[in-house]
């Protein structure tokens, strides 16, 4: 087990270089670079090529690309993302920022989805084609079918029309302001979280379902074993092998993935940063953040396979 | 008797309801204003950005040499800032500034000219290396002196109609001279002025906060406590934030249909401030491609325009209203409606102007024109006004295909002339000519010209109207720069102007809409009711 975790490990640096080299070579392509962004949008007309030149050899842009690359990633080896194109602020500064935001909602929703999806789930699948599944599928399927941040939309006309109340602009920190932090991201949270859930209440009610069809569940039915035992010693356990992979992809999906989300509540987290980075051609920060968010997805896969092993513990890798 | 009784209680009623107002608009200190930016500063330096997403959360932490007045709803008249007044010589090249004394910087340093100078040798001779947005504005200036504390001499290499207006530019902070003969890009990173707010804190993506500058020299101001720009990207979260009581204002504009709904949720509550806008979209037509080398295909494209229906029609969903021609209407070098509709595209009578457009095409062999018309992803208000060009088209029989581009690739296909026909924009710091023409020279003059065509009799009569001290003069001039671009040449084809529209809490006062969101930012008459 060791060897395979080291393995993943070192597997890691080889696909990270993968994506380094492809984000580098797609930003490039895409039309207009950082200075066009800064100085052909705002409708001047005194902008000249002469302060473009200035900016562009400012920001190396006026070196060759093999020579930008390999400044690049000689930096990101020695952990150096080097500054924002944009801001010319240190891209850890940039990110450092967003990321606790994104974070905290990620597990925010994570938890509002996992306290939603396993027990509904179950209850759908020992329930099954009762009133109680009907109930739990329209439930989920609902959440499937409303995007989020429509969903984050109607709480905020609701709060605006019936309670004449909008949740706080700005971001405070929990430690700073517990109160402050979570009338903020509540409803963000309760937003993702119940698309989140709609996903991994249908995975889970699946995998119950096929779980409990299987002959060991029905020995221990026939042992006479409490339904509850049954369930929470044996059923649950194997069927939550797919919510679990669910329910990590998300997790890492959800850390730079909430643009739309985020602009609804105003939130300042990465998912915003990331299309602005883009939109600015931001280039160092783009690639910092592709980095970080396939990182993100790496480990969670890794995480995810170490979580199965300790599961089904029928599962060892070598 | 009786009515001389009734007469002095009626006067007295009257003078009390006349008095109310005139008391209630006395300012109230303190508050903290909040506002929401939907755009935020890349650096702190205003000499070297061009957002308004600097001037809406920075401009209150510093003073220009001048300003606009605060009061001024055309937004062009000069006021004293750092400036407290100024000459200009019989010959219109000297002008002559005396410098405010008793100026202190944040630092508790006092502002000299020579701070004035050093600021605007940044900007206007920037050393090589450094980046200065508005250089060419000021190609007019030969020199800057400092002949003494208190005051600052710029010698223009000829006179200049609009040199003073160009001096009103909001981003033209005044620096520290010792910080920028340390370090040129110190001011790129650092915030420290002499302007009414003092900084606080700016957390990258959230907000910007400013206190009240207990120094400021303007005594009584500034009004409020502090402020507080928040960074609001999504134009309905900015709504939803006023009409939460999250924020009082947002200083660039709001849609009709935000201003309807903000006003009849809060009814009283919110104040509307409306205005003009010295922005406008307009198509650039690339001469080297045919057959827009013709002007007789230009001047069809003009005149299926139904500009004055559109003006109704549009004004309805959409930040445009005006009909208007180089300069935004109803300010002092604007072509008045009647003159206006002279002018091809802009006559009234529409069947009129389409049977020409449809003998012009016929003309020129061009009765089947198609062509693709670029147009940049930006929704308001580049796709209503895309989809009414375009419709205007059709009726004259041309097809037009859109090809709508992401916005920071829009400009690159502009600049190598890759389009046939586009959709450009311009938008102005203050409403003054020089800088509302500059954008129609030949392409060898300004690169921003993306009709990519050569005209050196608009070049002539930009310069002439430019070096008239003379406003009438300069009118005759405009009107025949004018004239010749929309009409006689079509070289461009301007759509309508842009209308701004501030709904705001009413608890907001001290504040006055211009015509441009670059101006009024600096906060130091605002105040609120509560």
């Amino acid at each position: 087990m060791l060897a395979y975790i080291i393995k993943r490990l070192l597997l890691m640096i080889p696909t990270l270089l993968g994506v380094a080299v492809l984000i580098f070579l797609l930003l490039r392509v895409v039309p207009g670079d950082v200075v066009e962004a800064r100085y052909m949008g705002q409708g001047s007309q005194f902008t000249s090529q002469d302060l473009m030149d200035i900016e562009r050899k400012k920001l190396g842009l006026d070196q060759p690309i093999w020579k930008q690359f390999t400044t690049w990633v000689w930096g990101i080896m020695r952990l150096d993302f080097g500054l924002s194109m944009w801001t010319g602020s240190p891209i850890t500064e940039e990110i450092k920022l967003r990321f606790a935001l994104s974070l905290q909602l990620a597990i925010m929703a994570t938890v509002v989805a996992t306290l939603l999806a396993i027990p509904l789930g179950i209850l759908a699948a020992i329930k099954q084609d009762t009133w109680i599944d009907y109930a739990v599928r329209i439930f989920s399927i609902a959440g499937l079918a409303m995007p989020s941040f429509w969903l984050g939309i109607l709480m905020i006309l609701v709060m605006l029309i019936f309670f004449k109340w909008l949740p706080p602009m700005v971001y405070t920190p929990f430690w700073v302001n517990p109160w402050d932090n979570l009338a903020q991201l509540i409803w963000p949270a309760l937003a993702v979280g119940y698309r989140y859930s709609a996903v991994a209440t249908r995975m889970m009610r699946s995998a119950m379902l096929e779980v409990l069809r299987e002959d060991y569940i029905r020995t221990a039915r026939a042992k006479g074993l409490w339904l509850k035992l049954i369930l929470s010693r044996h059923a649950m356990k194997n069927a939550m092998l797919p919510v679990i992979t669910v329910v990590g992809l998300e997790f890492a999906f959800l850390l730079g993935g909430l643009v739309v989300t985020e602009q609804v509540f105003n939130l300042n987290g990465l998912g915003l940063l990331f299309v602005e980075a883009i939109s600015h051609r931001d280039y160092t920060l783009t690639q910092a953040l592709v980095l970080i968010v396939a990182a993100v997805f790496i480990f969670v896969n890794f995480a995810t396979d170490i979580a199965y092993a300790w599961l089904d513990p029928r599962i060892r890798y070598r | 008797m009786m009515n001389k009784r009734l007469a002095s209680l009626l006067a007295i009623a009257a003078s009390a309801v006349l008095a109310f107002p005139l008391q209630a608009q006395t300012p109230r200190s303190g508050g903290e204003l909040i506002f929401p930016v939907p755009s935020e500063p890349p650096s702190y330096d205003g000499h070297r950005e061009e957002t308004f997403g600097l001037i809406h959360p920075l401009a209150p932490f510093y003073n220009t040499l001048l300003r606009v007045d605060p009061n001024d709803k055309g937004g062009t008249k000069p006021y004293p800032s750092i400036a407290e007044s100024w000459t200009a010589s019989s010959d219109g090249r000297t002008y002559t500034f005396k410098i405010r004394s008793g100026v202190k910087f944040h630092d508790g340093s006092t502002l000299t000219s020579r701070d004035v100078k050093a600021s605007y040798d940044k900007i206007i001779f920037p050393p090589e290396g450094v980046g200065s947005s508005r250089k060419g504005q000021y190609a007019v200036v030969e020199t800057i002196e400092a002949p003494d504390a208190n005051t600052v001499v710029f010698k223009l290499k000829n006179a200049s109609g609009s040199f003073v207006a160009s001096l009103l530019s909001p981003y033209n902070f005044i620096y520290k001279a010792d910080i920028l003969a340390k370090d040129m890009h110190w001011y790129e990173k650092n915030i420290m002025g002499t302007g009414p707010f003092t900084f606080v804190e700016h957390v990258k993506g959230s907000h910007v906060v400013g206190k009240k500058n207990p120094n400021y020299w303007d005594k009584g101001k500034p009004y409020l406590d502090g402020f507080r720009a928040i960074f609001i990207r999504s134009s309905s979260a900015q709504v939803a934030a006023v009409r939460g009581g999250r924020a009082h204002i947002q200083f660039r504009g709001f849609t009709p249909a935000d201003r309807d709904s903000l006003k009849a949720a809060l009814g009283d509550k919110i104040t509307v401030q409306e205005s003009p806008w010295d922005c406008i979209l307009m198509v650039a037509i690339n001469h080297e491609k045919k057959p827009f080398d013709d002007k007789r295909v230009r001047r069809a494209l003009s005149l299926a325009l139904d500009r004055y229906q559109a003006s109704e029609a549009l004004s309805k969903i959409a930040i445009v209203k005006s009909v208007a021609g180089v300069q935004v209407p109803g300010t002092p070098f604007a072509t008045p409606p009647d003159e206006l509709e002279k002018l091809a595209g802009y006559w009234r009578d529409i069947d009129k102007s389409r049977a020409e457009a449809r003998k012009l095409l016929k003309e020129a062999g061009a009765e089947n024109l198609s062509f693709t018309f670029k147009n940049r992803g930006t929704p308001m208000p580049y796709e209503p006004l895309a989809v009414w060009l375009i419709d205007q088209w059709r009726q004259i029989g041309v097809n037009v295909k859109q090809e709508v581009i992401e916005p920071a690739a829009y400009y690159t296909p502009l600049r190598s002339g890759d389009f046939q026909v586009a959709m450009d924009f311009q938008c102005g710091y203050i409403v003054e000519p020089d800088l509302d023409i500059y954008k129609f020279l030949s392409v060898d003059r300004n690169h921003a010209n993306y009709g990519r065509y050569t005209d050196r009799v608009l070049d002539d009569l930009y310069d002439k109207q430019s070096r008239s001290t003379n406003d009438e003069e300069r009118k005759k001039y405009i009107r025949a720069f004018e004239k010749r671009l929309l009409d006689e040449e079509a070289h461009y084809l301007l759509t309508l102007q842009w209308h701004r529209i501030i709904p705001h809490s009413s608890k907001v006062k001290g504040w006055t809409v211009t015509p441009s969101h670059y101006l009024n930012n600096t906060l130091d008459t605002v105040w609120l009711t509560e």
